[in-house]
């Protein structure tokens, strides 16, 4: 058994380059350990990356591990591997090489507290020559090992950030901000440039028993282990955050095992606000039995005479509005059938308030449900097209909808489109009468069949009746066309363009009934 | 009326801020200080400061502007017609207590919620000079979180959009029609059209077309909303159907769920009663399920005839044990979709084991070596190794694989 001295507790550095020559050596893993300490320096214990030169003083023999050097003298056991599968000839260009993922992993486990930590690597160092996917089966034991450590650490680094606390002192320059801390692993280094992120503009020095870190405004610096007495005791802030801990705390809803398991005990030492919670938690129920048993009171006059005016609710059965603003209130109450709920809002037609031609969509999408205007969307950006090249002003008309609320489905972060069913707009034609009847057009054209029924009353095949005046029986016509959104969705472009074309060739008719 | 001191301030608005259930500083756009005047960084990951008996997390500095509040909505402790000690904050009160404990490494920054005093007006306004001081004055590059007041100017949302990294309206009730009865003075259409607002206002900062100047950054954070649970009659069903609409119309990171909290001096309105917090826990599973495993409201709903989540166990078993007839899964086979689906299985397990099963076939060890415990996902999977066999339409499976102790909420007392 051979130990190898490496300089310090996250001399990776050391690690790395005794493992290769370890590794070039042909040293299986249980033939050594990696310790922290002894005499020499980190290129000391570099043992020969070419066999057979002298030994290295520090790598030095425990038992019966004195054949390393025999057995790799040249022309010594030919059929010599470097672990599985790696042949002579490659170990003798030197060449070794890791999966990606290796460097990151073991520069996570170097930091981890536990003393065989280098031993694990060097392990999973020999195991990937042979395995290069190793690292990839997350489910080997070596590997789940190490992956657990460097997410300890990791989490270590987390809590760091976290539970670090600045206390405020004075000297000769300003302010400076000094912590104590104890990691839980060796995260100083590795966290210390997140201080210098957040806390740029600040002086700060970070005190823990592995070392110090210390940043002057212009440089990240790191120094030799401290104690806690070097800390500052005391910051008057530090009352403010208890006043505020305990405060922000709900007696109602004691679940001490969830605070201990993301705070553990061993931080709360340097917490200031931990001193809090035996008492926090001692006094939770009976404030809770007090907060339950505790008889309503009556309201104090003073304030309850400032209260809001309650919201004024629709009344169900108002008669129709005769203003267009009157109209556009009074959906917002709307309960004639069930699609209010989960809309936004009803979107209603917009236009001036006398208008000879009407245009009627089917119901509010996605943009248009959350804008409140209708036609705002991908279809209203066709329709806009359409009109303006048939020459129809969209803003001498009245654009609305046959449905006031967008009906939809939730898929995630996306509402998909559903048709409106019969039911619904019958239910909604009340809205449409009242807009027809404030707005007094000459001539609706109505786009797809769900506006065609709104406004007919009748199912209709629109394909059949389209182009066609329709007298209706306020003495306006409607003329039926298809719906933009239609025009969207056909995947063939030179139909799509046809189709199109004819649309236009609608919306150009209507002008011409005008 | 004594002028408070600003502990005892503290103390009054922390306490009359508690209620609302969110803390997330995660998921902004990363800044820090460098080059800058003042201080502050998010990295994309939030950081919990530190852990309330309570266990739930202090990441910001969670208080109000004032408690004083013209609604009187009947869950709430700060509703006009409640007698607890009120106190009011001033702008540069909250920038010094922000900015103090944030140097000390208490917090992540500010989330700054209020009663609505004078107007909604007024009120936003105040809480916008808050956030334009911090921004402005102190160049502070920290989290902040503005409730909106959604009865406000959109004007001033935009703007409050300009300062937060997240804005959020409460929906309060998962019922519309409870809202109009224990809040009079709010209108659930009005919250929607101002969560509606935020979500375009966001999706114009985040998208834009690449030829034209790139509008100004607006809630990079997003927005979330509360639900409470337990203060109206809404079963789980109709509160998870409630959370997809929301999910899906305003694109909102989470929904959070409030279990109805006894509250110091609670209005005659509502029982007094214990939080049902292993119903909150259920629900927030149920969430899960719905955003990161595949899962739609319905058919979470299915496993529970009377619409109400079992408390003895998750969300994702009891799905399980009412669709046994898709189960056992090949554990190296099945598609991640499915696996997904498998009890005890959670988004980190599934990828690991599709990424094993490149290299090896799976064996009972190895995916107990994936997952947290293996016994809730023994059941429902084969492996090279292991088949269920009549296992998987046992009887007595619920039984054997629901929690020995009681919910935690009966443990109490």
């Amino acid at each position: 058994m051979r130990t190898v001295s490496l300089t310090s507790e996250t001399d990776l550095a050391g690690w790395r380059e005794a493992a290769r020559g370890l590794l070039l050596a042909g040293v299986e893993p249980q033939g050594v350990r990696f310790r922290v300490g002894g005499q020499g320096g980190l290129f000391d214990a570099l043992p020969p990356a070419h066999p057979g030169e002298s030994r290295d003083p520090v790598l030095s023999e425990e038992s019966g591990g004195g054949d390393w050097r025999s057995s790799e003298a040249p022309g010594a056991g030919a059929a010599k591997t470097l672990g599985p599968g790696v042949r002579r000839d490659e170990r003798m260009e030197k060449v070794i090489t890791v999966p990606r993922a290796f460097p990151d992993l073991a520069a996570e486990v170097a930091l981890h507290r536990s003393e065989d930590r280098f031993d694990l690597l060097y392990r999973l160092l020999w195991r990937v020559q042979g395995e290069r996917d190793l690292l990839k089966v997350v489910s080997d034991r070596d590997v789940a090992d190490a992956m657990e450590r460097a997410k300890n650490v990791s989490r270590a680094s987390h809590k760091m950030k976290a539970f670090v606390r600045f206390r405020q002192t004075q000297d000769d320059a300003g302010d400076r901000w000094i912590a104590w801390f104890e990691p839980a692993h060796r995260v100083l280094e590795k966290t210390a440039p997140f201080f210098q992120r957040r806390f740029t503009t600040l002086r700060w020095t970070i005190l823990t028993p592995d070392g110090t870190a210390d940043w002057n405004g212009e440089a990240l610096s790191f120094g030799p282990p401290a104690t806690r007495d070097m800390a500052p005791q005391e910051d008057e802030v530090e009352e403010f955050w208890k006043t505020y801990y305990a405060s922000t705390f709900n007696p109602a809803r004691l679940k001490t095992r969830t605070m201990q398991g993301e705070m553990p005990k061993r931080y709360w030492a340097n917490l200031p606000e931990a001193s809090l919670i035996p008492e926090l938690v001692a006094r939770a129920e009976v404030r809770e039995r007090e907060m339950v048993a505790a008889p309503a009171t009556p309201a104090n006059p003073r304030l309850i005479r400032a209260v809001a005016p309650v919201v004024e609710r629709a009344a169900q059965d108002a008669p129709p509005p005769e203003t267009l603003e009157a109209l556009e209130r009074a959906v917002q109450g709307c309960r004639r059938c069930p699609l209010w709920r989960d809309a936004t809002q009803g979107v209603c037609g917009r236009g001036p308030a006398r208008a000879d031609l009407m245009i009627v969509g089917e119901q509010p999408g996605d943009q248009e449900d959350l804008a409140g205007e209708p036609f705002v969307g991908p279809a209203g950006q066709v329709l806009n097209a359409a009109m303006s090249e048939a020459e129809v002003d969209r803003s001498h008309a009245f654009v609305t909808n046959a449905v006031k609320h967008f009906k939809h489905e939730p898929r995630g972060k996306r509402r998909i489109h559903q048709t409106p069913t019969t039911s619904e707009i019958t239910a909604c034609r009340w809205w449409l009468d009242a807009e027809r009847a404030i707005v007094k057009p000459k001539l609706i054209v109505t786009l797809g069949a769900t506006a065609a029924f709104g406004v007919l009353g009748r199912k209709v095949a629109v394909t059949k009746e389209r182009g066609r005046p329709i007298a209706l029986e306020d003495g306006s016509t409607a003329l039926l066309t298809v719906h933009p959104s239609y025009l969207l969705r056909i995947p063939d472009k030179a139909a799509a363009a046809a189709e199109r074309a004819r649309f236009v060739e609608d919306l150009r008719a209507a002008r011409e009934l005008l | 009326m004594a002028r408070l001191d600003l502990r005892k301030k503290l103390e009054i608005l922390a306490d009359a801020a508690k209620y609302d259930a969110s803390c997330a500083s995660s998921g902004s756009s990363k800044r820090n200080s460098v080059g800058g005047k003042g201080v502050g960084s998010t990295e994309g990951m939030g950081i919990c400061h530190a852990y309330t008996p309570d266990g739930r997390c202090v990441s910001l500095l969670k208080i109000l502007l004032t408690n004083f509040c013209i609604f009187d909505c009947a869950y709430c402790i700060n509703r006009t017609s409640s007698n607890v000690p009120r106190a009011r904050f001033s702008v540069q009160e909250v920038v010094d207590l922000t900015l103090n404990f944030y140097r000390r490494n208490y917090i992540e920054g500010l989330f700054l919620s209020s009663g609505i005093v004078k107007s909604s007006n007024h009120t936003m306004e105040e809480m916008v000079r808050v956030a334009r001081s911090l921004r402005e004055d102190h160049d502070f590059r920290g989290y902040i979180h503005l409730k909106l007041i959604p009865e406000a100017d959109p004007a001033l949302v935009e703007q409050a959009g300009l300062y937060a990294d997240r804005l959020s309206a409460n929906v309060e009730l998962p019922r519309d029609e409870a809202l109009e009865r224990l809040a009079p003075q709010k209108d659930a259409g009005v919250i929607k059209q101002a969560m509606g607002r935020v979500r375009l206002k966001v999706e114009e900062a985040k998208g834009g077309r690449k030829d034209r100047a790139r509008p100004p950054r607006f809630a990079p954070a997003g927005q979330s909303t509360q639900l409470i649970i337990g203060a109206d009659g809404a079963p789980d069903a109709e509160i998870l159907d409630r959370s997809a609409s929301l999910y899906g119309g305003y694109g909102l990171r989470r929904v959070y769920y409030s279990a109805f909290s006894p509250i110091p001096d609670s209005s005659s309105a509502l029982p007094p009663s214990k939080p049902p917090l292993m119903r909150e826990h259920r629900l927030y599973q149920a969430d899960w399920l719905m955003r990161f495993y595949g899962f739609s409201a319905p058919e979470i709903a299915s496993a529970s005839p009377d619409g109400m989540l079992d408390l003895a166990v998750d969300p994702k078993l009891a799905w399980a044990l009412a669709n046994r007839d898709r189960f056992p899964v090949d554990a190296n086979v099945a598609d991640r979709e499915m696996l997904l689906r498998v009890p005890g299985l959670g988004v980190k397990s599934v990828n690991r084991m599709i990424s094993v099963r490149r290299h090896r076939t799976l064996r009972l060890e190895d995916v107990q070596r994936l997952t947290r415990g293996i016994d809730k996902v023994r059941p429902f999977i084969t492996t090279l190794d292991w088949t269920p066999g009549g296992l998987t339409d046992a009887i007595d499976l619920k039984a054997r694989l629901a929690p020995a102790r009681a919910p935690e909420q009966l443990s109490l007392f």
